[in-house]
């Protein structure tokens, strides 16, 4: 397998600006390392898995499926449907991304996406919780309440105003 | 946990169509072979995002922050934080603890949650870069947008 040099730049420069700083032994260097390394196994527990899982579902789900629940000619329970799956979604945005990509090659529709794309930022139901007992659950309500009919509006929006080019822009990365 | 809901997943949609199955796991490890330089990177942002916009900053900038300029500066922090919500959460309940108004902890969480500089690669991989700067610019609106509410109705604002 011949590795694309060219996409390592930022990782390359990286490791070798942290390699001169353990050297001189800086603690930026350390703490910076400190992180990427424990940010780098928190990634491991699950990017891998939430990809061969989007593997599985391009073979197993049926296009027609997504088509017609989250196509162009969905109702409004499409909204519901990626609010349960956005709210259910691990990680983060990053998770989203290629769901999302995974879900608009199946036949979701643009404003779908952006819609899960949107609640999944805001919806997570781990996070929601520690939302709601910290800062106090009428604070999360209102949230709720404002944002996802603005997420769903902006979705809509972006759905007329963006270009079929880009739209085709997105890709799955397979 | 999340490794073994796919193997016995996995294991089911074997017993029913290996073929398939085999497909799906291959298109998976290409994905993630494809994708390892982007989440690299993403790692690499975050690693100093981490580092930089660290918890006590956080604490320090936003300790006393109110009005228009808290907002702009919770907003300006939450876009480039990175900060899992187990612990944003009960930094936010410090805030408030120290009196920092509900409006601007919207801001910042909403941001947080919503404006992704640091997952920037991932998204411009995935979406391209137009498409990704006008989510973005729309998060920042709607995060002002909910903060402004939330102000509102916390009696924090007035019209």
């Amino acid at each position: 397998m011949k590795i694309n040099l060219k996409k390592y730049w930022l990782f390359i420069i990286f490791s070798i600006l942290i390699g001169v700083g353990f050297i001189l032994d800086l603690n930026i260097a350390r703490g910076v390392f400190a992180n990427f390394y424990s940010f780098f196994l928190t990634m491991l527990k699950f990017v891998p898995a939430v990809f061969l899982l989007i593997g599985l579902f391009e073979v197993w789900i049926d296009k027609d499926l997504i088509e017609k629940h989250l196509g162009k000619d969905s109702g409004f329970l499409a909204y519901f449907w990626v609010l349960i799956l956005a709210s259910t979604t691990v990680g983060g945005l990053y998770v989203a991304f290629p769901v999302a990509s995974a879900l608009y090659k199946k036949g979701a529709s643009p404003r779908i996406i952006f819609s899960y794309i949107g609640t999944a930022a805001i919806c997570r139901i781990p996070m929601t919780l520690f939302e709601a007992s910290y800062v106090g659950v009428s604070f999360t309500a209102i949230r709720w309440l404002v944002s996802i009919p603005l997420v769903v509006i902006s979705s809509i929006l972006m759905e007329k105003f963006i270009s079929e080019k880009d739209l085709a822009n997105i890709s799955d990365a397979a | 946990m999340i490794y073994y809901f796919t193997a016995a997943l996995t294991a089911v949609l074997f017993m029913i169509d290996r073929e398939k199955t085999i497909k799906g796991l291959k298109i998976g490890f290409k994905k993630i072979r494809k994708n390892s330089p982007v989440f690299l990177n993403m790692i690499i942002l975050i690693a100093l995002s981490l580092y930089f916009v660290s918890d006590e900053l956080i604490l320090r900038f936003l300790g006393d922050g109110s009005g228009a300029i808290g907002v702009a500066l919770a907003g300006t922090l939450g876009s480039i934080a990175f900060i899992p919500g187990f612990v944003a959460f009960p930094l936010a309940g410090i805030l408030l603890e120290k009196g920092v108004s509900y409006t601007v902890i919207a801001a910042f969480t909403t941001t947080l949650m919503m404006v992704g500089i640091v997952t920037y690669p991932v998204e411009k991989d995935f979406f391209g870069i137009k498409i990704t700067v006008i989510r973005n610019i729309i998060s920042l609106i709607m995060a002002i947008i909910v903060s402004i509410i939330i102000g509102l109705f916390y009696g924090e604002l007035f019209i």
